[in-house]
């Protein structure tokens, strides 16, 4: 569904990634880890073509991210993305947040959005939070109605950008236990996280990477048993060991 | 002098006063309209990714911001019926004259507004699928349109008093008609003490209400 091919991105001179080459599978939940500074959120923002490329090719269901006559709004409505800070709209409400691009994307009533937004909500939890304004609830919440919120454009495929590096520890597991149950609904999801746990119990796959490269394109019970590079070694033990 | 100040005059000159303070209201309030608009768009246009627009945004504001405003107004008055070959209304050419001097101050402190919303809400909005023209408008500019309010409020202030300046041309706002009711009544001691006292206490309280929102923003 998801196709790198050779993805090469630079900041000016500075090279961010190095000929990326990978793909993801219809309900395939894919994550990506790695030290920071090492391009992985760069990659997932490639994905929706929030960030350019200059080189290579990266299609999603068969429509090229890169390509001129792309019509990248379009796209980007079938893909859903969750940020690493929430990113919902402070001056709206929770059920504003889900309802707005239903109604100004996909042409939904304000009645449909609302019956829609409402189920979702009630699906992460939150059933009772729908007039609550962004800064009345915790960030555990608020990355909840931000998923909501990307499910609500009934995405073909989500990406999260970290989703829980900015929560307190507490409310991570709420977070992790939505994504686990999407998961499971059969969702294709590609992660950026550094919950290793998480990794284990529900991705299939691995990308490990370092400086701008792929590293490591492992199934899971593979990068956790034996990884093949000393980098993802080296990774594995400084990040596990606590 | 103010041995003999006359306040009967000042009184019975109220309705006519009052007339001259609609229109400067009105004034302000169009003009005040049309340049928040005008330079929100010059403010897109200066953060705009197009060359060319950045450019046109940059050589209006710096444009209007080296000329006097009364010398705006005077352009519009006097050189744009030569040009039109026909008459203009006071009126409307003074507050053509006003919206588009005025963006030029408004634009600059829209780009600060927008510029003060992280990368991110403007990624969230293009995420969900929304096209440029409506992440601005849902997402982007109310935030930095209520970010900025004190300051807009506080140029709206600043062009409720330059509004006097079209006593130039002849237009019966406050400022002119005080000057007429002086002039006819030989009063001018009164009236310009009026004047003043009005135009002080409105824009005085005016920029009290400005301090009260932010703080209440703040908090």
């Amino acid at each position: 569904m998801i196709k790198f091919n050779n993805v090469n991105k630079w900041y000016g001179s500075f090279q961010v990634l190095k000929d990326c080459t990978s793909s993801v599978k219809k309900g395939e939940v894919v994550v990506i880890c790695g030290p920071s500074g090492s391009g992985k959120s760069t990659l997932i923002k490639c994905v929706n073509g929030l960030e350019p490329f200059q080189e290579g090719e990266i299609s999603v269901d068969g429509v090229s991210v890169g390509a001129k006559e792309t019509n990248l709004p379009k796209l980007r409505s079938q893909i859903g993305m969750v940020f690493q800070n929430f990113e919902l709209f402070p001056h709206k409400t929770a059920m504003e947040n889900i309802c707005l691009a239903q109604i100004k994307v996909l042409g939904r009533t304000e009645d449909e959005a609302n019956t829609r937004a409402q189920e979702l909500l009630d699906r992460v939890g939150l059933g009772e939070y729908g007039n609550k304004y962004p800064s009345q609830l915790s960030g555990g919440q608020q990355q909840r109605v931000a998923i909501a919120r990307g499910l609500a454009m009934d995405p073909i495929a989500m990406l999260f950008d970290e989703p829980t590096s900015a929560l307190d520890p507490e409310m991570i597991n709420e977070v992790l236990d939505v994504m686990q149950q999407l998961a499971k609904s059969g969702m294709t999801m590609m992660v950026v996280t550094h919950e290793m746990g998480f990794a284990r119990r529900v991705a299939d796959r691995v990308i490990f990477m370092d400086e701008g490269e792929i590293v490591e394109d492992a199934t899971t019970d593979d990068f956790f048993g034996k990884p093949h590079s000393d980098r993802a070694q080296e990774f594995l033990s400084k990040i596990l060991e606590h | 002098m103010l041995g003999d100040f006359d306040f009967g005059v000042i009184v019975t000159a109220l309705p006519y006063l009052w007339e001259g303070m609609q229109l400067s209201l009105l004034l302000t309030g169009l003009a005040a309209i049309g340049s928040i608009a005008l330079g929100t768009i010059l403010a897109l246009m200066r953060l705009s990714s197009i060359r060319l627009f950045q450019w046109i945004g940059a050589v209006w504001v710096n444009f209007f911001r080296s000329l006097p405003l009364l010398l705006v107004i005077f352009w519009f008055y006097f050189l744009v019926p030569l040009i039109v070959q026909g008459q203009v209304d006071a009126f409307e050419s003074a507050l053509i004259g006003f919206v588009l001097f005025e963006a030029a101050y408004y634009c600059e402190i829209m780009r600060s507004g927008i510029q003060s919303i992280s990368r991110g809400q403007a990624w969230s909005g293009y995420a969900l699928g929304l096209n440029y023209p409506q992440t601005m408008r849902y997402v982007v500019l109310p935030q930095a349109f209520r970010n900025m309010l004190p300051i807009l409020l506080t140029q709206t202030i600043i062009l409720f008093q330059d509004t006097s300046l079209v006593f130039v041309v002849g237009l019966a706002d406050f400022m002119t008609s005080a000057v007429t009711v002086a002039q006819r009544d030989s009063r001018l001691v009164e009236l310009y003490v009026f004047a003043a006292l009005v135009y002080f206490v409105m824009c005085y309280f005016a920029s009290l209400y400005v301090k009260t929102l932010q703080k209440k923003m703040h908090r």
